[in-house]
């Protein structure tokens, strides 16, 4: 299939950027999106233009690299997939695709469509850990039985790539489900109870300090969210923060 | 040629040694750690686990990962599992059963006191991660689930849905975090290590680029730790991540770190097969699939030419006209061979002509009679009379997509069809590195100061790894192994202070890599860096792939040398330099690929027998019940062969460490 791509263009983080459309022909149906763009960065290397710079690496859906907003949508048109593994029998011959960052005042863009995430590391280190050694000398793993309900449903909220399309997909810009995902997943756990009240109150806090917006419960994270974390989690961390401040 | 001193310490029984060794090394009181620096390359299991533990006992550590963050390292991706003796199923596992296992599974070319210490160490490694709140799948009791690999008799895989490789990296980043946090580690994401710097012998410092701004800085400490990972895409299309690559291991062995049996390399054999030309790299389907799928292909060549054609469908063809090939093949262990194994059998039927997509490189993995064995015992436990087939087929799938739904639903994003309605196809792809960088018992490289971990070092897994057992060694390596091992060598360094960077060395190191970035910016050639690691790639999988002979490999040699020399004339990069620069960070890897895919070829020519991931053509067995097979050579070959860097790869001077088996029997591996 022959496209059209509009696809922001953007130096570095101090210059103005700006859409810029390219063309690609003969796109296999079976390639994956960024696939095509590989095919698009051979063209443009060949006519000694700069390639478009994009975040990728695992491109299997887990390292959570890829952040592009694709026709208005966090990882594009299909569900519960990153844009690594999104393909191009999701489009027709003909279309035109516009191809954006992720977009938010606390992510800065680097260069074209790769953007600054270390709010996300920050959150993290505020509280995303149980304080525990690596002596070794820890209990047997099976000390604590753990309800298989308990276990699957802290799984889910850790399988969370930290990728940032919550935050692009919300109006507000807000990294709830983010950080809702790291907090239920300890909450759920016993070996979370310990430390959650500093957890939690910690995370919200840096969480504000970033400059992330507030939730409206609109829950487009959660549609366009690539591991389809449940809402649930925000409403689990909004427990935990009133229990822990009370 | 000299003879290669791994340090195993003397005197103990095998089943003593760790013990008794961190009964007797020196320690580094708490107060001197706070003056001792180290750097760590890399974040996945091994890395991210070793900056955790040094920073925790106290050492002031430098983490460096190119991508935006330490989640991000491609342990992320492990899918199937860990593997640890706790013998929790009471089936009969032990640590030696672990121990015994790893050796055979490597085909008897490991060392056999680091492998027994890796089995010694694995339980703990649950215990630490489940205390991390790493969420293991748990049955209805509560208590931890387990799973079968390949290669073994027992179930001793724990796991986290098909995402163990994450859960358990997340794990080593939150205890990361808690150390960056408090400022024991300072962490440098997207930084790119590209030389080590050397000073009166030892590793002191490395020269990192800033692939944000471009800028080029200089790092001392008195210890580097290089846990970068393998080299898996000098085949251009593996499933390693795009950006994995060799340079910082490729920079250590130019500057005097031995590199071992390169050409141990893994074929996973349940990869999504290739659809085009535009491939930019491959996806697994965890090992753990073949615990319920069969494999086969058709046993008639004219339905495989049918299927072929696209005129024929997989479920149209009847039972007896289907060749599981594996089960008839390997009837002791079946579909759950190891998997060099099953990938040479793959490749040997689908070189017969019976491969059953377009390209003629794909074998079924089907699930269908594993949905009638669960969809029957569930039928009993919902005390259901009389179900339907289609009742039955609708119970099983439900415990299918418990196991593995997020792989089924993986495959179909891919290939567009339902693996729950069609066999699955696969074919095998390049996906883990057995060599690497040689080190002692100790973890050392043959430069002092300078350790090497992980899937980076090539200690553990002999020629074959067996599944789950990356994760496990990993994490064995960073929280349990080097924290012992390096305090011994830091305690040395307790009187020397820090490390200047104002030296010649630093001063020369980084002169050197500013010159090789100016070249690259400079030499406006007529080729993207993808074309030269396509063209490589190419000849890595044809000439240096699964089964390997002495005219390939001379081929591939001159070929490679070739390609290099074009590089070196010809590469276009695009850009600049003091910028975000993806096609600059490219070429640099792509350089080291091209000398170490000539190292790999040249240690598998020098290789004349056929053990684990390594199979010469001129060594099979010629009759009996194993023809056919791979037959190993341990006469004159039961040792690791470590290259010393002399200018030209092929310049390589080779070094044996000589393997010895006292507790183990070398035995032919059969798996019938």
């Amino acid at each position: 299939m022959n496209l059209t791509l509009k696809i922001w263009r953007q130096k570095s983080k101090d210059t103005k950027g700006k859409m810029v459309d390219y063309k690609v022909t003969d796109i296999s149906e079976h390639m994956s999106f960024l696939e095509m763009m590989d095919v698009l960065n051979e063209q443009l290397v060949a006519k000694d233009e700069e390639p478009v710079a994009f975040d990728h690496d695992c491109r299997e859906g887990i390292c959570g690299m890829c952040s592009m907003y694709i026709n208005g949508e966090a990882h594009g048109p299909d569900r519960g997939i990153t844009t690594c593994q999104l393909h191009m029998r999701m489009f027709n011959d003909g279309d035109t695709i516009t191809i954006e960052p992720f977009r938010a005042s606390a992510f800065p863009v680097i260069k074209d469509l790769v953007v600054d995430r270390m709010p996300f590391e920050r959150i993290q280190q505020a509280g995303g850990f149980i304080s525990v050694n690596t002596s070794g000398n820890t209990q047997d793993a099976n000390a604590i039985p753990i309800s298989k309900h308990a276990a699957d449903e802290a799984m889910d909220a850790a399988t969370c790539i930290g990728c940032g399309a919550c935050v692009a997909t919300c109006k507000n810009s807000s990294a709830m489900l983010f950080v809702a995902a790291k907090v239920s997943q300890y909450a759920l756990l016993p070996q979370g109870q310990v430390e959650a009240t500093d957890r939690v109150l910690n995370m919200v806090k840096q969480m504000d300090q970033e400059g992330f917006g507030n939730c409206t419960n609109t829950g487009a994270c959660e549609i366009e969210c690539p591991k389809g974390i449940s809402l649930e989690n925000i409403a689990r961390m909004n427990r935990e923060y009133l229990k822990a401040s009370l | 040629m000299t003879k290669l001193n791994s340090k195993v310490p003397k005197g103990s029984p095998l089943a003593d040694t760790w013990t008794n060794y961190k009964d007797k090394i020196n320690l580094v009181n708490p107060a001197n750690k706070r003056n001792i620096d180290v750097i760590v390359i890399g974040t996945g299991l091994a890395g991210g686990s070793a900056a955790a533990t040094l920073a925790e006992l106290g050492y002031n550590v430098k983490a460096f990962a190119y991508q935006d963050s330490p989640r991000r390292a491609h342990s992320i991706a492990a899918q199937g599992g860990i593997n640890a003796a706790k013998n929790y199923q009471g089936d009969g596992d032990s640590n030696y059963r672990l121990f015994y296992d790893t050796v055979k599974g490597g085909d008897y070319r490991s060392r056999e006191a680091n492998v027994h210490r890796l089995a010694e160490v694995s339980g703990n490694i649950i215990d630490q991660c489940v205390a991390q709140g790493v969420p293991f799948a748990r049955d209805y009791g509560g208590l931890l689930d387990n799973r079968s690999f390949g290669g073994v008799l027992v179930s001793r895989t724990f796991y986290a849905k098909g995402q163990t490789g994450q859960q358990l990296l997340l794990g080593a980043y939150s205890a990361m975090n808690r150390q960056i946090a408090r400022g024991k580690i300072e962490m440098f994401n997207r930084h790119e290590m590209l030389d080590v710097v050397l000073v009166d012998g030892k590793a002191r410092g490395i020269i990192a680029r800033n692939l944000i701004t471009g800028e080029v800085s200089r790092h001392s400490a008195h210890a580097v730790v290089v846990a970068s990972g393998g080299y898996g895409n000098v085949y251009f299309l593996s499933t390693n991540a795009m950006g994995s690559n060799a340079t910082a291991a490729w920079k250590i062995h130019k500057k005097g770190a031995y590199f071992a049996n390169p050409c141990y390399t893994q074929i996973h054999p349940t990869c999504i097969p290739r659809s085009g030309d535009y491939q930019s790299k491959l996806t697994l389907m965890s090992e753990s699939l073949r615990n319920d799928g069969r494999i086969w292909v058709p046993a008639n060549i004219e339905d495989a030419k049918a299927i072929q054609a696209g005129k024929l469908k997989p479920t149209e063809i009847a039972e007896e006209n289907r060749d599981y090939y594996l089960e008839r093949r390997y009837p002791a262990f079946g579909n759950l061979v190891p998997r060099d194994v099953a990938s040479r059998a793959a490749k040997e039927r689908c070189d017969a002509g019976y491969g059953v997509n377009a390209t003629g490189e794909a074998v079924y993995l089907d699930f269908a009679s594993a949905f009638v064995r669960y969809g029957k015992e569930q039928a009993k436990i919902h005390n259901l009379e009389n179900p339907s087939k289609a009742e039955i087929i609708k119970l099983g799938q439900a415990i299918i997509e418990e196991k593995y739904g997020n792989l089924f639903q993986m495959y179909e994003k891919i290939i567009a069809e339902n693996p729950y309605e069609t066999p699955m196809m696969i074919y095998p792809a390049t996906h883990y590195t057995m060599g690497g960088v040689w080190v002692d018992y100790n973890l050392m490289t043959t430069i002092p100061g300078l350790y090497c971990i992980g899937e980076a070092n090539f200690s553990d897994h002999g020629a074959n790894r067996l599944g789950a057992s990356a994760l496990m060694q990993g994490l064995a390596d960073g929280y349990f192994v080097l924290p012992y091992t390096i305090g011994d060598y830091l305690s040395d360094d307790i009187r020397t202070g820090r490390i200047t960077t104002d030296s010649k060395e630093f001063e020369q190191a980084e002169k050197e890599v500013k010159e090789r970035l100016d070249f690259f910016i400079n030499n406006k050639g007529t080729h993207s860096v993808d074309y030269f690691h396509k063209k490589l790639g190419k000849i890595m999988w044809d000439k240096v792939g699964m089964a390997r002979n002495e005219k390939h490999l001379k081929e591939a040699i001159a070929e490679i040398k070739e390609i290099r020399e074009d590089f070196w004339k010809n590469v276009k990069v695009t850009g600049n330099l003091n910028e975000f620069n993806q096609e600059l960070e490219k070429a640099g890897r792509v350089a080291d690929f091209l000398e170490l895919g000539e190292l790999f070829a040249l240690d598998a020519l020098n290789r004349n027998e056929s053990c684990g991931g390594h199979f010469r053509e001129e060594s099979v067995e010629t009759d009996g019940a194993q023809k056919g097979e791979a037959l190993r050579n341990d006469k004159d070959y039961a040792y690791v062969a470590a290259w010393e860097y002399k200018g030209e790869p092929s310049d390589a001077v080779l070094h044996k460490e000589e393997l010895e088996f006292k507790d183990i029997e070398l035995k032919t591996r059969s798996y019938k």
